[in-house]
């Protein structure tokens, strides 16, 4: 492809209208929280964007971030938008390989200096060195300092980038750390989700694009247009939540009627995502509406959440055995005491001396008068 | 520790194992202890049924005096309320009764959220009334020690956060749900070393002092 072509004359060679694409910018404004106006801004603006450069990282990852914005089937604005930047790295896209691919990433480094983007996608392994995954010879966290250092911004794709993920999960063989934790000073938006929705992806990016400005974060660095509210506050089964009807298996009377996964484990309410918002798969569907509940994988630690499908309110761990300890403990102590208050007792009423009616303590007649 | 989330797992995870054991160790103790060590045998020839005293003031404590209802009707009115409230809201809650499926292997219907929710802003009314009666009467406000706060406060956090919560006020769901558990980790601690475990040593109490009173022909 052309590098000087613009975004419009790319998308109409793709057979996509310039209609599709007004609609496209109006429904990423509105997914961005910005006013509807600002969908034909954000299109001239797109329209207009020079190619931006971008370096992608993969590092302890699963390709599954990738693989959510490139899908198979037909292409869709999404990919169409990736397409318009410059990627100038990365492993599972590019032609290059071996050498030629790690002098693109040091000729891109040099050429766009303080101006390209880094997105990493898997998380960084830091024990012994770090010598857990390396590339060209480099340990990954080597290549992301090496990297980030002239970088315009970062983006950390994907739950194991943003907070870790699988790699990080409890025991963390291979010291995984999230991007957050190893760059410091570069503004870093997080992008979590096992994948991420790859709306999500593609509206920073044209966000960006647009305005030369990542958008609003949370205070987990997720930008709150896709991640300021629950699945649980958006979901279709919400009612069910309400009226106290939940399904107890899958394939049970609750779960054929479509109640509320509470009880099956569901992360719903601590869980912020689009998923019910934007769906999956071209707007189809998402997990719950498959009968599967939410795993709640854009939050941090979601794999030691206390297991899948243990409901959201029960404790992890096993308590029971702790609570049977516990009271065989203190029924024993208990009794250790309560036996000890009766000797007390019975040495106590041992050495009281007796008392006859008619002589005092001490056993002498007591005067009457 | 950097994260709603840390906290959350902390709080159902770890904190609530340890809040757990003291809970049951502390109440096993108390138990244990008041029953094993016993009362010093009444000789006298008993003028009535001891255990039907017993069980008589087991029920019979619940119920107001003769004329006291209406001397404290806030007292009664409200401390009616709110007992029943919490049990409602402990026992009958969907996600409280997966805790005690984790705990004991069973569980059993729950109510509907929005009547829980109802109980549970009844229930706080009632424990609000009831501070304002202790806070604005001279007589229980002689009467009531720090302690008698303490035990305010650990009731009413939890069930004020869990009402948050669930009604998704404050900056975090996940944050609140924290403080929520962390709360009750909280109160499982205290109680059984507090004026909380009221709700097991009543019945030793009550059956001591009723079986005295039985014992001697008194009708409690």
């Amino acid at each position: 492809m052309d590098k000087g072509m613009s975004l419009a004359s790319r998308l109409g060679e793709a057979g996509i209208s310039r209609r599709a694409f007004l609609k496209y910018c109006g429904m990423l404004a509105a997914s961005l929280g910005l006013p509807t106006a600002a969908g034909r801004t954000l299109a001239e603006a797109l329209d207009a964007a020079p190619r931006q450069s971008v370096i992608w990282l993969s590092f302890q990852e699963c390709t599954g971030c990738t693989e959510s914005l490139t899908r198979a089937h037909a292409p869709t604005l999404e990919s169409l938008i990736f397409d318009h930047v410059s990627l100038d790295y990365h492993h599972t896209l590019q032609a290059a390989a071996g050498e030629a691919a790690e002098r693109a990433r040091h000729e891109a480094m040099e050429r766009h200096a303080g101006e390209y983007l880094v997105l990493v996608d898997g998380s960084i392994p830091v024990r012994d060195g770090g010598v857990y995954s390396t590339i060209a010879g480099v340990t990954n966290l080597q290549m992301l300092q090496e990297t980030a250092r002239d970088a315009a911004a970062l983006v950390a794709i994907g739950s194991c980038a943003a907070f870790g993920g699988l790699p990080m999960a409890d025991p963390n063989p291979t010291g995984a750390a999230p991007v957050g934790d190893l760059v410091r000073g570069k503004p870093l938006i997080n992008l979590p989700g096992c994948p991420p929705i790859p709306a999500s992806i593609t509206g920073v990016l044209a966000h960006y694009l647009a305005y030369g400005r990542l958008p609003e974060l949370d205070h987990l660095g997720r930008p709150k247009a896709f991640f300021g509210e629950s699945i649980h506050d958006r979901c279709y089964r919400r009612p069910f939540y309400d009226q106290g009807l939940f399904a107890r298996g899958f394939d049970d009377e609750g779960a054929r009627k479509g109640w509320c996964l509470y009880l099956l484990g569901c992360k719903g309410p601590t869980t912020h995502n689009a998923c019910a918002v934007t769906k999956w798969n071209d707007g189809t569907s998402f997990p719950i509406e498959a009968g599967h509940p939410c795993l709640g994988c854009s939050e941090p630690r979601f794999w030691d959440a206390g297991g899948f499908y243990r409901a959201l309110s029960a404790p992890t761990g096993e308590p029971a055995p702790v609570a049977v300890a516990g009271l065989a403990v203190g029924a024993v102590a208990g009794a250790a005491a309560g036996f000890r208050h009766r000797r007390t007792r019975a040495a106590a009423n041992a050495a009281r001396p007796t008392v006859e009616l008619g002589r005092d303590a001490t056993g002498n007649e007591e005067e009457r008068s | 520790m950097n994260g709603a989330m840390d906290w959350l797992l902390w709080a159902k995870g770890p904190g609530f194992q340890i809040a757990l054991t003291v809970f049951f160790v502390g109440m096993a103790f108390q138990l244990a202890s008041i029953l094993l060590a016993g009362r010093k045998t009444d000789l006298s020839e008993p003028r009535g049924n001891p255990a039907a005293g017993g069980r008589r003031l087991l029920w019979r404590r619940m119920l107001p005096p003769p004329g006291m209802l209406e001397r404290a009707p806030a007292t009664y009115v409200a401390g009616y309320l709110f007992h029943v409230g919490i049990a409602v809201v402990l026992l009958l809650s969907a996600p409280h009764i997966e805790i005690f499926h984790a705990l004991l292997g069973i569980g059993w219907p729950g109510l509907p959220t929005a009547l829980i929710d109802a109980v549970t802003v009844v229930t706080l009314l009632a424990l609000f009334v009831l501070l304002y009666t202790r806070l604005t009467d001279p007589v229980r406000r002689f009467l009531a020690r720090p302690e008698d706060y303490v035990v305010w406060a650990l009731t009413v956090v939890p069930i004020l956060t869990g009402w948050l919560a669930v009604n998704r006020f404050g900056p975090s769901y996940t944050g609140m749900l924290a403080a929520h558990v962390l709360s009750v980790d909280l109160l499982l601690v205290a109680f059984p070393f507090t004026k909380l475990g009221h709700a097991l040593t009543l019945f030793t109490s009550r059956w001591y002092q009723g079986t005295i009173l039985g014992h001697k022909g008194v009708q409690p």
